[in-house]
């Protein structure tokens, strides 16, 4: 059996080295790259008809109709087919959960409330499995984000969730993948939870609104005094940074956030959640980038009034309340784009981070248009972790994340023919493609 | 309210009772929700995209007392028929989800026993459920309402028409045969949903849910073997024969071995697919559907020996270790390897974009354009036994149809309008249009109750003695002060829960 198995993944290998995406999981060793003949949209500026994107030290060296190709540069002819930059997913948990329902595999999640010094990047398993199948979705590069829900077994709440990390999806380790290690700290805004799940019964808990409203009013008082210990902390920190005083490592990983450095990634969908935390994060003078945001059609003026962008949870979901439109979620993303706020689209998860595109194409069937669609997966993300002078976009000296595919990357039927990270051809093999040729092949079974 | 839902469900549940007695045919013919008054209705100029032979470019479809009367090129229409003209749009069968938990008055899983074929989802059919609308908005015409799967055998399933606006006993697909629930691997094993504390509930184990299986049919080929001799007897003259006593959990099992009832079988792993196999064989009934079925594409040959459906999702996975080997490609697979297979929602989100789910199995493993819209309308009616009404655009069906703006295997397609039986129950300019006397509606109601709040509280502070005071703690500080009217609203909505987060993953592993 053993025997089987190694012959088996041999047999993976072989195919794969031999195949025109060199690679196994990973990628080959750095090379300068000419991608001709292809339509290319850039999201700086018009697509470029018959275009050339040069590719040179994992940067992007030229982009134009006639981009002369260096020698030696392994030139892919794209004719019929289109450039984008690579997708970028910003809220998952990539890495960090493997299997939903398997403790073991979760580590997303801390217990307790206030967890600010974890940071995702220590977590994140270079080898998961949902890393190759996310890439073949065209997703070049994803936030990690610890505490941001999805199905997770432990069922735990943070306030305080700790530091997403920006990275690549692809790198023999966590460092090869990195980013931006802080791209961003989690704060899930506590909600009034007059039902919740409870897991450990399977059964849904009801409370009174008046104690569910006491619990949700204590909860900001002690987010109040948290962030207050910290900007003293902070102060000390950088008045006095070589004073003997009882350091805190929770404190002072929260020290960059009241800065105003790394920006606060809150999780709010309720008109009530995303006022109060849009309303606190002024008051605190924390730069604030809101995540959910379900409701966030309620709060426009707000919104926009203190410029706070906003990831959309996915568009192909329920909407919140009984007498919502039925295409509440669908019509939101134009409607918020209308009214001047930036908006970005979310996972919020692994195995569907593959839909992301998918939930920006539906936004676009229902209103948003379509370059606006396409820049809320790849440039609006970028920039709201402060990233798009690496990526986002298809320009000279920007990082080399992108996509050749036959045709449109959010719609469902397009094929990614070729993947750049930082440059380098990425293979778009994964587990799935393996066990489906696996199974293709296999012998009729005799009856 | 309550108790006109009461009615309702229990006219259901009669009219379930009744149907089951007729033939196929008689009840077809019975037509209860067709409204024969309805005018015919002319859909002009459409792309139609038939299913069962090919793509019409510019189109008409005749529709009268329910059904397709005509299809092809220009059709002349009555002089009263009303005319959609569908120029530049394109029209599908209405689609139709294998696997729904829609309509469900309360949960889905009665979950205390490892057997519980004697609960029937009939009993507790909630036409007022807006996910019923919220499916219809999307094309859904016709769906396969089943019970969780926490029992290895579970709850009698039905099929519906999402007729939104008719009351609970409209709702049922007349004549289509019913079905039960079976599930295997995890959940009816309860692995990810044990409480601590609480005693384990046979079978634990995927070698216990066999044995469950085995032993309950065990139970109802002795029980139907029961019922034979006495009606042998009966037959036989014999006037004082003593039925057996009546078993509400064998009897629908009975029907099973009878061929009067589909199984519905939720499996993820592929050992669990041949071992049901293997009892369906030994008991001599048949597995009409295997739900979900991920790994499906590993024993596909077998699935296709058995003559047996699949219903698959189009690319979940990783949520459960069952799960671990799911691949988007498993649809493409089973269906070139002679399975006939639909995609499913398990999901009231999902539905609304089964047509986009389905299109996932062209870039999947390459299936065809027909072949995919195929996965969301003549397949799932094949394995529901309702092809012969619904499922293609022919002569003769059902007026069950879909309108979408654009193709719909792209996620750019929007459903306009949504016809069951001839009827247009689903209109999205409509809907559009009257959204505004809706809002206002809703805030006239909303300030009629506050109003009326705010004098009962004018009355009760009159009253010396207030109870509320106690409970008030001077000593806790109050973060952020809110506007009075603010805190109403709030008060008035104690419902107003969280979500759990959207990705569907929340509450997929209970069903």
């Amino acid at each position: 059996m053993k025997r089987l198995l190694l012959n088996f993944l041999g047999a993976i290998l072989i195919l794969t080295l031999s195949g025109a995406r060199a690679g196994n999981a990973q990628t080959t060793a750095a090379s300068d790259y000419a991608i001709t003949h292809a339509k290319i949209f850039t999201l700086a500026g018009p697509p470029i008809e018959d275009g050339t994107v040069v590719i040179h030290d994992g940067k992007i060296a030229a982009v134009g109709a006639a981009a002369p190709i260096p020698a030696g540069a392994q030139v892919i002819d794209a004719k019929g087919l289109q450039v984008y930059p690579g997708l970028f997913d910003p809220v998952t948990q990539m890495g960090l959960r493997e299997i939903g329902a398997v403790n073991a595999t979760v580590d997303s999640t801390e217990t307790g409330s206030f967890n600010p010094d974890v940071t995702a990047a220590t977590a994140i398993l270079p080898s998961s499995a949902h890393i190759p199948v996310t890439r073949a979705g065209g997703i070049t590069e994803v936030l990690a984000v610890p505490a941001s829900g999805g199905f997770d077994s432990n069922g735990a709440t943070n306030l305080l969730g700790g530091q997403a990390s920006a990275i690549h999806l692809s790198g023999w380790t966590a460092e090869e993948m990195l980013i931006d290690k802080r791209a961003a700290m989690v704060l899930d805004w506590p909600d009034i939870e007059t039902r919740s799940f409870d897991f450990a019964t399977f059964s849904v808990k009801e409370k009174p609104f008046t104690d569910a409203k006491k619990e949700y009013d204590k909860q900001i008082n002690e987010l109040a005094d948290y962030i207050e210990q910290a900007r003293h902390y902070a102060q000390a920190l950088q008045s006095s940074p070589n004073a003997s005083f009882q350091r805190d490592v929770k404190l002072e990983a929260m020290a960059p956030v009241i800065r105003g450095e790394v920006p606060l990634l809150v999780f709010a969908d309720h008109a009530r959640q995303i006022r109060d935390a849009v309303e606190f994060c002024d008051k605190q003078k924390l730069k604030i980038i809101l995540a959910g945001g379900t409701e966030a059609w309620k709060e426009k003026d707000l919104l926009r009034s203190k410029s706070v962008p906003v990831i959309l949870r996915p568009t192909l979901g329920e909407p919140p309340e009984e007498d919502d439109a039925y295409d509440r979620l669908l019509t939101q993303p134009e409607e918020l784009r209308a009214a001047g706020i930036k908006i970005a689209f979310g996972s919020f998860d692994n195995s569907f981070a593959r839909r992301l595109g998918q939930n920006a194409a539906n936004a676009v069937a229902h209103g948003l248009p379509y370059n606006e669609g396409l820049k809320a997966v790849t440039l609006y993300p970028a920039q709201m972790f402060g990233l798009d002078a690496q990526l986002g976009t298809v320009e000279t000296g920007k990082t080399a994340n992108l996509i050749v595919t036959n045709g449109d990357p959010l719609d469902v039927t397009t094929d990614v023919r070729y993947l750049f990270i930082k440059g380098q051809l990425t293979s778009t093999d994964n587990k799935q493609k393996a066990l489906y040729e696996k199974y293709l092949n296999r012998p009729k079974a005799a009856h | 309210m309550k108790i006109r839902t009461k009615i309702l469900l229990f006219a259901a549940a009669f009219l379930f009772a009744i149907t089951g007695l007729l033939s196929a045919n008689e009840k077809a013919a019975s037509g209860a929700a067709i409204d024969a008054s309805a005018p015919a209705i002319l859909i002009r100029n459409a792309t139609i995209l038939t299913v069962s032979h090919g793509t019409i470019d510019k189109g008409d479809i005749l529709i009268k007392d329910g059904k397709i009367v005509a299809v092809g090129g220009t059709l002349k229409p009555p002089v009263d028929a009303v005319v959609i003209d569908a120029t530049g749009q394109f029209v599908t069968p209405g689609i139709i989800d294998c696997h729904s938990h829609i309509a469900v008055d309360g949960s889905v899983n009665e979950g205390s026993v490892s057997v519980s074929s004697m609960v029937n989802i009939a009993d507790v059919l909630n036409s007022d459920d807006i996910a019923i609308y919220r499916d219809l908005a999307a094309g859904v015409t016709t769906a396969n309402i089943l019970h969780g799967s926490a029992n290895s055998i579970g709850g009698q399933t039905l099929v519906i028409k999402l007729r939104w606006g008719q009351p609970a006993a409209k709702l049922p697909f007349e004549g289509a045969l019913p079905g039960i629930k079976f599930a295997l691997g995890e959940n009816p094993k309860r692995s990810n949903f044990r409480v601590s504390g609480a005693p384990e509930r046979y079978p634990a184990t995927r070698m216990g849910v066999e044995e469950t299986i085995r032993s309950a049919f065990t139970e109802a080929r002795d029980y139907k073997k029961s019922w034979d001799d006495h009606n042998k007897r009966v037959a036989s003259g014999e006037k004082n024969a003593l039925p057996p006593r009546r078993n509400l959990k064998l009897d629908p099992l009975v029907e099973v071995l009878e061929g009067k009832r589909y199984v519905h079988a939720h499996c993820y792993r592929e050992d669990e697919i041949l071992m049901l196999l293997r009892v369906a064989r030994e008991f001599g009934f048949h597995v009409q559907t295997f739900q979900h079925v991920l790994e499906g594409y590993k024993v596909a040959d077998e699935i296709a020996a058995a003559g047996s459906g699949a219903s698959t999702f189009s690319d979940w996975w990783a949520y459960k270790v069952e799960a671990y080997e799911a691949i988007p490609y498993n649809a493409a697979l089973m269906t070139r390897r002679g399975v006939i297979v639909s995609v499913n929602s398990d999901d009231a989100a999902e539905a609304t974009h089964l047509n986009q789910e389905a299109a996932k199995s062209i870039h999947y493993g390459g299936l065809t354009h027909d072949e995919a819209l195929k996965l969301v309308t003549l397949n799932p009616a094949i394995q529901l036994g309702i092809d012969k009404r619904v499922g293609t655009i022919d002569v003769g069906k059902d007026a069950d149809l879909a309108i979408y703006n654009h193709d719909p295997l792209s996620a750019y397609a929007v459903v306009q309008k949504t016809l069951i039986d001839g009827r247009v129950y689903f209109d999205r300019e409509k809907e559009q249009a009257g959204r505004a006397a809706l809002e206002k509606e809703k805030k006239d109601l909303l300030e009629k109750a506050k109003k009326k709040q705010d004098e009962e509280k004018k009355a009760n502070a009159k009253k010396p003695e207030d109870k509320k005071t106690e409970e008030k703690k001077p000593d806790e500080k109050k973060p952020e002060e809110k506007k009075p009217e603010e805190k109403k609203a709030e008060e008035k909505k104690p419902e107003d829960k969280p979500k759990p987060p959207q990705g569907h993953a929340g509450q997929r592993g209970a069903q």
